[in-house]
């Protein structure tokens, strides 16, 4: 029988990976990848959740996050490109004029 | 579901995911996380939600991903594989998320599990999961369904004004 807490184990091993990369990685695609690599760790710990709680509301905070993941993607990969046309690298340490 | 058929689909998105973080080429990447998805879509069919299995393959696996695809081929692919893959603090990032990653799966022993709601297995098999997702989408969580379909508007527009070059 798998319990709900499998589920939540696996959905934190995906978020972490997805963390670990975002970290890590010095190409800007790589850790935009990683970030929905996260977002579907929180989804899967959602829809489990809501499946064992017998409840709708996980799945259809589901459906918006997957919403606002496309929105997020577009965004993100349409400032990459004018980055890359003004910059023409996506290495994330080249680019640090606000020194932040 | 089954133990053997949950250890398979959790350890290959397991196994997709390192691959995914650790593969060189942000082509094999987005192959990974593509073939990742599909496991994960199996899992979501497993936990009955039919209707986020569909979208997750085709919104995420679909669109999301073949997006990601465009954007490496328009860049120089060749120049940003050459050098490190990882920053030089990647033992940091390591320690940091381990260390998470064994705070929280410490504190998922003392979970408290709530009160059931109305949604049984049962409700589900007579009325499929779309139709109660689509009921209750279009009524109890309508203003945030509109505010979704504003939000994507925005990002389209928003896409293509920065995407576009400048014309003068």
């Amino acid at each position: 029988m798998v319990t709900l807490q499998w589920y939540i184990w696996l959905s934190l091993g995906m978020f972490m990976i997805g963390i670990f990369g975002f970290l890590t990685r010095r190409n800007i695609v790589m850790m935009f990848l990683s970030i929905e690599l996260m977002l579907n760790g929180v989804n899967l710990s959602l829809v489990s959740f809501s499946s064992f709680l017998e409840d709708l509301r996980g799945h259809i905070l589901t459906f918006f996050i997957i919403a606002v993941a496309a929105a997020e993607a577009a965004i993100g990969l349409a400032i990459l490109i004018t980055v890359f046309r003004n910059r023409a690298t996506v290495q994330i340490e080249e680019i640090k004029e606000m020194k932040g | 579901m089954s133990n053997l058929l949950f250890g398979y689909l959790g350890s290959a998105i397991l196994v997709f995911s390192m691959l995914v973080v650790t593969s060189k080429n942000p082509i094999h990447s987005v192959l990974w996380m593509i073939l990742m998805f599909f496991h994960l879509a199996s899992l979501y069919l497993g936990l009955g939600a039919e209707f986020l299995a569909a979208i997750q393959i085709i919104v995420y696996a679909g669109a999301i991903m073949v997006l990601f695809l465009f954007v490496i081929f328009v860049l120089n692919i060749k120049e940003e594989m050459k050098g490190e893959r990882f920053s030089a603090g990647w033992p940091i990032g390591l320690t940091l998320a381990a260390g998470l990653f064994l705070l929280t799966l410490i504190m998922t022993d003392t979970m408290l599990i709530g009160r059931k709601g109305t949604v049984t297995a049962e409700v589900l098999a007579r009325e499929t999961h779309t139709k109660a997702m689509g009921k209750l989408l279009y009524t109890d969580y309508i203003l945030p369904f509109e505010v979704a379909s504003l939000i994507l508007l925005v990002a389209i527009v928003g896409a293509i004004v920065l995407a576009k070059k400048k014309l003068d």
